[in-house]
């Protein structure tokens, strides 16, 4: 077990690396150099010049790369042209939208998907089944900014529970922000519980046609307490591959839905910054989400050994 | 009355009828063998017993257990003789355990469930069930998980489960199928004294009559979802009244006739394994350190000359299927050399080993596994023809799959039908069709017969002996059936951890073997003529 958490971290860590190289790397090949760009088209070669040896971008390729990578070590993700803050100070704003955004849609999707799609493997081929798995196809096919709109015109328009977009800010209190949150969360969640929906049932369907849940009926068991105490572990397993992806998209693949609900997100954050050609803004998130992914299928390898003890490495 | 009496059982699932007019009984303390090929209907009358069907299962007839209505009987009341007073024990061990649970917690589990018990009383229970099927606590922890025991073990386990609470009824579905003979008759040992100890019925389901005769008072043979004929044992099969019966006792006892291969010494061998040895690394210990190396395989040699068949018998991990992959130069020695028609594989490249691959062609157990079941058999068969130097025509290809499909018994027609469209039988006709087809000089049979029914295996068997006598291909075959062995081969390698212990001419070998590893085999091995003679001396 050990060794198994200690060459997972290895790993992780490893390829935390590799992928700051690459982002590095893909920065240097854009066109365009950033010192001009902060100055404008009006300032003088001289004037650039400075600017650059200011910044650094003359030394050599290494250097900046250690140096930009020492700075993450640090959290000291530089500063954006555009904005003239702290990369750390615009990201940590974001991330106060953008975390709780994805840990409730993700919550919601998994409470809905995941008892749905072991209803309808339970009773797989029935009436109850088709109505389900079609709900679930109908989510995975509704484009989620027209079922945002209509979950704005219902709850804000029509009932007005809650505001129809914007972000008050945690300052406002706690219920403001969330109450500001569950739409986009609603929105989000529902193709994602489709998908999960989806995966649950078919992973159910597949374990429970294994000869151990016969032999586990041959010993007594009910139907149901079969499906609770051998079946559900053992589905555990797919689930938590789509939902480690499921979180890494949630947390900056939102920017539709922050769209539509003007939620100053990370996904709205990085939008911004790729149009206007604030790199260093780009780098940093595009780091912030590589470090996310890593550390969630870490946490989510981690957990595939809680679960199977075959992974437990003393095979 | 009967303890499981069954009258005109019928089962129809989705319209299909399964089962008609099915009578059987058994008695406290009596083994009832039930026999007959795949798809007759063995495990749903079995299943039936236990009222684990599929949702669309119709049953009609009656089945009475222990004076209680099983067709009529609430789920809940089904519940409670499951695990309690009816046992049942499923062919693969190998899935048949949950693999995230302890073997503690799921012996544990039902003893619970019936009994109502605190945990420390139903580990007491559990240790003593272990113990007594042969996994004492002291080397079988109660935590360990079903993936850290091996086949025989896990079956263990699996009787364990059924047995915990001492049934009046145990159901074993083909319980030793998936297992080698000798942990095979350690099975059939145990379960034998299982019923002498508690008086328990036992229903054994087998499609291996020489295991039935040898455990069963009474047998019904099942064909086609009907009883084809009951009885005594001894009586049924010595009297073979019924002509299936004969049909199937003749099949069961088949040996192709073929002319024994007479050893040319002046010819260049044909296939020269010298001193092999394949080495896996060892056990992880800590972070860095690794225990010692298996030897899969360990210092064998042997030689084949064109046209003869060598048989490779050994009990599961015994390293006969490694030794078979790095003859076929799918894995590579650790140390020794191969030879194959002359040329050396080890530390050839894939194109450098196109010409071997072509004379060199494999047959495998599982004919429901081995094929791509989105491809027509045209296509399948004709696969190997890529190895062919210069590519051929469609005609040319055409030609070449039609004469390989008439060479193992198959028709032209075939060509267009998909794997599932195939029995068990011709499925496996086709996989030696696609070994055929380029005219190999070896063929490497790895289990080839053991998944199929008793009448296919000896057609099976008659089609490889006829196109070794036609076609004079040499065989490999890989098996831990002797009479399989027995049934094709000139000469016979006896492997046991990874070294050959024993070799000779078949007959001999099996006549009087020397090593204790081909003593165990030949005693283990189920014989109908020995076990018919064993009964009929019993009954006087």
């Amino acid at each position: 077990m050990t060794a198994y958490l200690f060459k997972r971290v290895l790993f992780g860590l490893a390829t935390l690396v590799l992928a700051s190289m690459v982002v590095f790397a893909m920065l240097q090949v854009v066109p365009g150099d950033p010192a001009r760009l902060m100055l404008g088209m009006n300032a003088t070669e001289d004037q650039v010049q400075v600017l650059r040896e200011q910044m650094g971008l003359n030394q050599p390729l290494v250097l900046q790369y250690l140096d930009w990578a020492g700075g993450l070590l640090r959290l000291d993700f530089g500063r954006s042209y555009t904005y003239s803050v702290e990369v750390s100070e615009l990201v940590g704003e974001r991330l106060a939208v953008s975390l709780p955004l994805a840990l409730i849609s993700l919550g919601l999707s998994t409470l809905v998907a995941i008892p749905l799609g072991l209803y309808a493997a339970s009773r797989r081929g029935k009436t109850a089944d088709a109505v389900s798995m079609g709900a679930a196809q109908i989510g995975m096919a509704m484009p989620n900014f027209w079922f945002a709109l209509l979950l704005i015109y219902v709850f804000a328009v029509w009932l007005r529970l809650v505001p129809a977009g914007g972000f008050p800010g945690w300052s406002a209190g706690v219920w403001p922000a969330l109450k500001a949150l569950i739409l986009p969360a609603v929105a989000l969640a529902l193709p994602q519980a489709a998908i999960l929906a989806r995966v649950t049932r078919s992973a159910m369907v597949e374990v429970l046609g294994q000869d151990y849940i016969r032999t586990a009926r041959a010993k007594g068991m009910t139907a149901r307490s079969v499906l609770w105490r051998h079946a559900l572990r053992n589905v555990l397993i797919p689930v938590l591959t789509i939902l480690g992806m499921q979180f890494a998209f949630l947390l900056a693949g939102t920017i539709i839905v922050e769209n539509v609900f003007y939620l100053p997100g990370l996904g709205r954050l990085v939008f911004q910054a790729i149009s206007q050609r604030d790199l260093v803004v780009v780098q940093s998130v595009v780091m912030l989400l590589v470090a996310a992914v890593i550390l969630v299928n870490l946490l989510v390898d981690l957990s595939y050994a809680l679960v199977d003890p075959r992974l437990r490495g003393n095979r | 009355m009967s303890l499981l009496e069954i009258e005109n059982l019928s089962l129809d699932i989705d319209g299909m009828p399964i089962l008609r007019d099915i009578d059987l009984t058994v008695d406290v303390g009596e083994i009832v063998g039930l026999v007959g090929e795949s798809g007759s209907g063995k495990s749903m009358t079995a299943l039936s017993v236990m009222r684990l069907l599929p949702d669309a299962a119709q049953l009609g007839g009656r089945i009475a257990f222990d004076g209680i209505d099983i067709l009529a009987a609430p789920e809940s009341a089904m519940c409670a003789l499951r695990g309690d007073d009816m046992g049942m024990v499923f062919q693969e061990p190998m899935t048949a355990l949950n693999p995230v649970k302890t073997i503690g917690e799921q012996v544990a589990e039902g003893i619970r469930l019936h009994r109502k018990v605190g945990s420390a009383e139903a580990e007491a229970q559990t240790k003593a069930i272990l113990d007594r099927v042969g996994l004492p606590t002291q080397k079988f922890p109660l935590s360990r998980f079903p993936h850290q025991l091996s086949g025989g073990q896990r079956q263990r386990v699996a009787i364990a489960i059924a047995c915990a609470l001492k049934p009046k009824l145990l159901i074993a579905d083909e319980p030793t199928t998936a297992l080698d003979v000798v942990l095979q008759a350690q099975i059939l040992d145990l379960l034998r004294e299982l019923v002498a100890e508690n008086r328990m019925g036992l229903l054994l389901i087998s499609h291996d009559l020489a295991v039935v005769t040898a455990m069963a008072d009474r047998i019904t043979i099942l064909r086609h979802g009907a009883v084809a004929d009951a009885g005594q044992t001894e009586r049924v099969l010595s009297q073979q009244t019924h002509p299936y019966t004969r049909q199937l006792v003749t099949a069961a006892t088949h040996v192709p006739a073929r002319t024994l291969h007479r050893p040319v010494e002046q010819t260049t061998p044909l296939l020269e394994v010298t001193d092999v040895s394949r080495l896996y690394p060892g056990p992880r210990q800590g972070w860095f350190g690794r225990g010692n190396p298996t030897r899969a395989v360990d210092g064998v040699s042997l030689t084949l000359h064109p046209g003869q068949s060598t048989a490779l018998v050994g009990r599961s991990g015994c390293g006969k299927s490694t030794l078979a992959r790095m003859i076929l130069a799918l894995d590579a020695p650790t140390s020794g050399s191969i030879r194959f028609d002359g040329m050396e594989l080890a530390g050839k490249s894939q194109a450098e080993l196109r010409p071997v691959r072509r004379q060199m062609q494999v047959v495998f157990q599982d004919p429901y596994g081995s094929f791509d079941p989105r491809q027509t058999a045209g296509k399948l068969v004709a696969e190997p023809l890529y190895l062919l130097d210069k590519p051929l025509s469609r005609a040319e290809t055409r030609d070449k799959v039609v004469e390989a499909l008439h060479q193992v018994g198959l028709s032209p027609q075939d060509i267009e039908k998909y794997p599932h469209e195939f029995s068990g039988g011709q499925r496996q006709r086709l996989s030696i069709a696609r070994a055929i087809i380029t005219r190999p000089k070896l063929i490497v049979a790895d289990e080839p017969v053991s998944a199929l029914d008793v009448s296919i295996r000896a057609q099976i068997l008659d089609l490889f002996a006829d196109l070794n006598r036609r076609l004079g291909i040499a065989y490999l075959f890989i098996t831990h059936d002797l009479t399989v062995a027995r049934a094709v081969s000139d000469d016979v390698l006896v492997m046991q951890d990874g070294r050959v212990v024993e070799r000779g001419r078949t007959l001999g070998v099996l006549a009087s073997p020397q090593s204790d590893a081909a003593k165990a085999l030949v005693s283990a091995a189920p014989d109908l003529h020995r076990a018919l003679e064993r009964r009929l001396r019993e009954q006087g």
